[in-house]
């Protein structure tokens, strides 16, 4: 932040985005990941779950994070995408990635519709509209009880093996590394989508979409693409979390889902992609040891966490890896960048 | 009728509820023009570029884009047929630098801004082109560093290097000496002549050093009507312009 350079020093041609990593960052948490599978095998499911919230966090961070859509209606991506997942198993095809496709294509419709409905507001009415559009879901989705199961939640998901092959085992480990597979593709979309012109021009409009729209870029039309995709991603997470427990309860589509997601990503850090790693990883594991405790205790400590973060912390929890950094001397960010 | 105007608007208004604030404004901006709008606090001068460039919809009115008529036009598509603005209050990404601000309205102008893939090599180009055009407005220095960080002499500036970058044919400056303190009102004064000729420009000023040494023709707006239209000295002279506006403003 001091000492400007009076002439650019950076090479040109760098796609300096928010928060670039070096490669020992980028391989932590995978390593986290794959080492997870091969010394904690009691906890799979867990970990299985803790990488849906990461999926989850992420579809939230490219519109909340990186596009400023301050939506607290991302449930409804999620559960649509899970019921839609678990229904199409039940009723149609019990081919695992056949029904992902599926709840991915459905979601990402609802996406495009909702949004194309919503987008042209702004602020605290578009955040009331995407409260309404996730209660109406939760009321549909607790109504029509014959397809869904209403309040007892969709049973009887029956799955194929993956591609004929892989069975999903009592124990959880093909769920644990159909999970990961699907995180890190997702991974690889979100990070050359943020890394993109196309989300340079979204970080302009959460900035700013009155220079935006100076500049020519057609807002509400790259606010609906960003829209569609991270529902779609949403969507994918619901899935999983329907083919990881072979259940679907209606909690997925209810508004405290869209609260649990948000938190973990203020507290992982928006705008950072691995943010959502470490604010779900975090979230699961105080939860778990503070629920020993007792559960209101855990919901004290989540909201201290919470307000500790946004106080200090202004990047997240990500952002004490940036401090550490710049203490260890490495200044990974360049002159213009924080 | 040879050659279309670059501009030209005919019969614009604009009434927010009771008070009218464009009153059927006819202009012509000939290529290469430099035209004045002045006109005393409120009387729509920030409204007739809102107006021009599709931030607000006109009540009636026509707008002419080297001929082609804009105003059913969404603001991005007039920014793409060559219409650029600057803005009064500095409207720019805080959080980049002064280069990247460039570079992404040039991404946008070379119509690149939707790829989701990286594109290296195009980014590179607009980042060379951005450096380029902060030098060519003399504000080389500042390309590394943070808006929000820039002393507010230098953000007019990056204002001013945006719209060029947008390569309009037509570019409209809402007040860029605003706000500067005047020691570095050269800043302006400079960047301002090196403009370049073939560029329509309409610039709003209070600042009336910079409009009568930029203007070849001034137009007063009061009220949201045009009052007059002439060479400087001649608005200068005028006894009805002096009431309304420079027998209080000017030094
Ligand atoms: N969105 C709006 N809604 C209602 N009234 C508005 C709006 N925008 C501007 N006005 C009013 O329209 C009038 C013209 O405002 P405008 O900003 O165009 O004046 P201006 O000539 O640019 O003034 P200044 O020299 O102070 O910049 C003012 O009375 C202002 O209060
Ligand atoms: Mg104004």
């Amino acid at each position: 932040m001091s000492a400007p350079t009076p002439k650019p020093t950076s090479p040109l041609g760098e796609m300096t985005g928010p928060g670039r990593f070096s490669l020992v960052g980028h391989a932590l948490p995978w390593l986290v990941i794959a080492a997870f599978y091969f010394l904690v095998d009691d906890y799979l499911g867990l970990g299985t779950q803790v990488m849906i919230w990461v999926l989850f966090a992420l579809s939230l961070d490219l519109a909340l994070g990186y596009a400023g859509i301050v939506t607290l209606g991302h449930a409804a991506f999620y559960g649509l995408g899970a019921y839609a997942a678990g229904i199409f198993s039940i009723h149609v095809s019990q081919d695992p990635i056949l029904g992902h496709f599926f709840a991915i294509g459905v979601t990402a419709l609802f996406g495009l519709l909702s949004g194309a409905l919503i987008l042209h507001t702004t602020g605290v009415t578009f955040l009331m509209l995407t409260l309404v559009i996730v209660s109406i879901m939760f009321e549909i989705g607790n109504q029509a009880r014959g397809l869904t199961g209403g309040d007892d939640g969709l049973q009887g998901i029956r799955l194929d093996p993956i591609f004929g092959v892989f069975d999903f085992d009592l124990w959880g480990h093909t769920a644990y590394i159909y999970t990961a597979v699907v995180l890190f593709i997702w991974f690889v979309i979100a990070w050359r989508l943020v890394h993109s012109p196309f989300g340079r021009s979204l970080d302009g409009i959460r900035q700013n979409a009155r220079r935006m729209r100076a500049i020519g870029t057609p807002v509400w039309w790259r606010l609906l693409a960003i829209y569609t995709i991270s529902a779609a991603m949403a969507g994918s997470a619901g899935a999983l979390s329907a083919h990881a427990t072979k259940f679907v309860g209606l909690s997925v589509l209810s508004l405290l889902t869209s609260g649990v997601v948000t938190v973990m990503l203020i507290l992982g850090g928006t705008r950072r992609l691995y943010g959502a790693f470490i604010g779900a990883a975090i979230y699961y594991i105080v939860q778990e040891w503070t629920a020993q405790i007792s559960p209101y205790f855990w919901e004290f400590v989540v909201g201290i966490m919470l307000i500790a973060t946004v106080l200090f912390l202004d990047g997240g929890l990500m952002e004490l890896g940036d401090r550490g950094a710049r203490l260890l001397g490495g200044r990974r960010r360049a002159g213009g960048g924080e | 009728m040879s050659a279309p105007m670059a501009l030209s608007v005919r019969g614009l208004s604009k009434n927010f509820g009771a008070i009218s604030v464009a009153k059927s404004i006819d202009v012509d901006l000939e290529a290469g023009a430099r035209v004045g709008l002045i006109g005393p606090n409120g009387a729509g001068k920030t409204t007739f570029v809102n107006l021009l460039t599709g931030f607000i919809r006109p009540d009636a009115g026509e707008i002419s884009l080297g001929g082609e008529r804009i105003e059913g036009l969404k603001a991005e598509e007039r920014v793409r047929r060559g219409l650029a603005r600057t803005h009064q209050i500095n409207t720019l990404l805080t959080e980049e630098n002064a280069r990247d601000n460039v570079a992404i309205a040039i991404a946008e102008r070379e119509k690149f801004a939707w790829r989701m893939m990286r594109c290296k090599p195009q980014w590179r180009q607009c980042l060379e082109e951005a450096q380029a055009r902060l030098e060519a407005i003399g504000a080389g220095a500042i390309g590394d560093r943070r808006v929000s960080l820039l002393p507010y002499g230098q953000q007019r500036l990056l204002e001013i290097a945006i719209g060029l970058a947008l390569k309009p044919r037509v570019l409209l400056l809402d007040e860029p000496a605003a706000g500067i303190p005047s020691s570095e009102t050269h800043l302006i004064h400079e960047a301002l002549d090196r403009l370049p000729a073939d560029i329509a420009i309409l610039i709003i000023e209070h600042d009336m050093d910079v409009i009568f040494r930029f203007a070849k023709e001034i137009i007063v707006l009061f009220q949201g009507a045009v009052l007059m239209r002439g060479a400087p000295a001649d608005i200068a002279a005028d006894p009805q312009v002096r009431a309304v506006y420079l027998g209080r403003t000017v030094v």
